[in-house]
């Protein structure tokens, strides 16, 4: 298996565009990587498109050769990949395996959302379609309420208090006012947080991440040809994927994530590294719950302790361990197919030190982790300078 | 009809389409008596975890329950 390198990425901002369509976000995600990587589109020779749900909320399928060729990339694989809100994460994992495995050298990930064309209920109703819609989300659930459901539970398992959630709240909205692509730049204090609008109890309206529009691209190569294009690549050290029950009423224990666990656990040992050697991540909190629960997964704390390791400020910028320097879904917008290739965008530009002012003082390991669903799917990557 | 303990629950305040005349409503997962687990609507009283739940009817697939 080859070493493979990150040699360029792009990225829209993320937020309500209503005068932009799907594809025209996802090619300007994707020109912005081309440019970055110095790779003109007929040297692509794999393309990989990561899209959660474009037939239900803008009526286009087809999608992968619909933006290709709308990016000048003409004749080579074109693939759609659909796993939740893990969509673009997982279309990463498998660019990176036909890169590995040596199937292609140049390949291309964009990872594209378009949501704000449809009112909030119709966006909880596809959205819902990432449950199981023959028995839980039938009874009414919605992603919000399927991670109060898992709160409430975490909360009478470990402990875990409202205020702890609130302090994931007012982390990631204190990055995101410093990322000027992000969906949201407001500075929230911690009585705002608790106090917001309720939509799934115990979790109120700054649980939630946001409705956006947006898309993400990066461009792959063998380790061994990077620097013919970049000189700033970025090494993959390690890449997992994994995959659990979409249900969460099969599963025995809702406050733990098995396809984090089990993802992690393989990312950790490709990279030859161990939960402590990593100095940064950008984790999956499409509620606030998602990111602590995500932290006990992945062993940056002990389980239970997630809550109290944020709460007491160890995931801030200056902490000991930044989480979602980059604002994270909940600040930064969560497009959900374009979330995945945005984490590695996010990771790229800590590690080649053009974060600006939200750049962290350690970076040169860091962690991306992805969820689909409510766990369903999740895919780890761990990047390092090369 | 199926009786057994919740397991976890929340009340829903921003509904799907489909729902939105209905909220707010409770929803749990209940461990059933037997073994298994089953996501299903609370009826009545509000429910915590750890109450024991009857269900009461069945409606388009979906188990509704009562606190016993």
């Amino acid at each position: 298996m080859r070493d493979v390198a990150v040699i360029g990425v792009g990225k829209t901002a993320f937020g309500v565009f209503p005068d932009r369509d799907l594809r025209s976000l996802a090619v300007e995600a994707g020109e912005k990587a081309l440019k970055n990587a110095h790779v003109a589109p007929g040297q692509i020779e794999s393309f990989y498109l990561g899209n959660f749900a474009g037939p239900s909320f803008v009526g286009q399928n087809h999608l992968a050769p619909y933006v290709s060729t709308a990016l000048g990339i003409q004749g080579v694989p074109a693939t759609r990949i659909e796993a939740a809100c893990a969509s673009s994460g997982s279309a990463f994992y498998h660019a990176w395996s036909e890169v590995a495995s040596g199937v292609n050298d140049i390949v291309m990930v964009v990872g594209v959302e378009k949501m704000t064309s449809q009112p909030t209920a119709k966006v909880s109703e596809i959205l819902a379609e990432a449950g199981d819609c023959s028995g839980e989300m039938r009874a009414g659930n919605t992603f919000a309420s399927l991670f109060a459901m898992i709160a409430r539970r975490h909360m009478h398992d470990f402990g875990t208090k409202k205020e702890h959630l609130a302090s994931v709240a007012v982390k990631n909205h204190a990055n995101g006012a410093l990322n000027p692509d992000a969906h949201m730049r407001k500075v929230i204090t911690l009585e705002q947080a608790m106090k917001g609008k309720p939509i799934a109890d115990p979790l109120n309206i700054y649980d939630c991440s946001l409705i956006s529009d947006g898309a993400a691209a990066v461009i792959l190569a063998p380790l061994e040809r990077a620097r013919e294009f970049s000189d700033k690549p970025v090494r993959i050290l390690g890449i997992a994927q994994a995959s659990d029950w979409v249900a969460l009423d099969q599963k025995d224990d809702i406050t733990t994530f098995p396809a984090v666990r089990r993802a992690g656990e393989k990312a950790y040992k490709m990279a030859g590294v161990t939960a402590s050697d990593i100095q940064f991540a950008e984790l999956h909190d499409c509620f606030t719950i998602a990111e602590i629960i995500a932290m006990e997964d992945l062993g940056f704390v002990p389980r239970g302790k997630g809550g109290p390791y944020v709460f007491d400020g160890h995931t801030t910028r200056a902490g000991e361990r930044p989480v979602n320097a980059s604002g994270g879904l909940k600040a930064k917008g969560h497009p959900v197919g374009a979330t995945g290739v945005a984490q590695i965008f996010d990771l790229v530009q800590q590690i080649r030190c053009e974060a600006g002012d939200r750049q962290v003082p350690k970076h040169s390991v860091g962690l991306a982790e992805n969820l689909g669903g409510s766990g369903g799917t999740c895919v780890v990557t761990i990047l390092g300078a090369a | 009809m199926r009786s057994g303990a919740v397991y976890t629950e929340t009340v829903i305040y921003s509904a799907p389409e489909a729902f939105v005349n209905d909220v707010p409503y409770q929803t749990a997962i209940v461990t059933l008596e037997g073994g298994g687990k089953v996501t299903g609507r609370i009826v009545g009283d509000r429910v915590q975890i750890d109450d024991r739940v009857v269900e009461v009817e069945e409606r388009d697939g979906v188990p509704f329950f009562r606190k016993a």
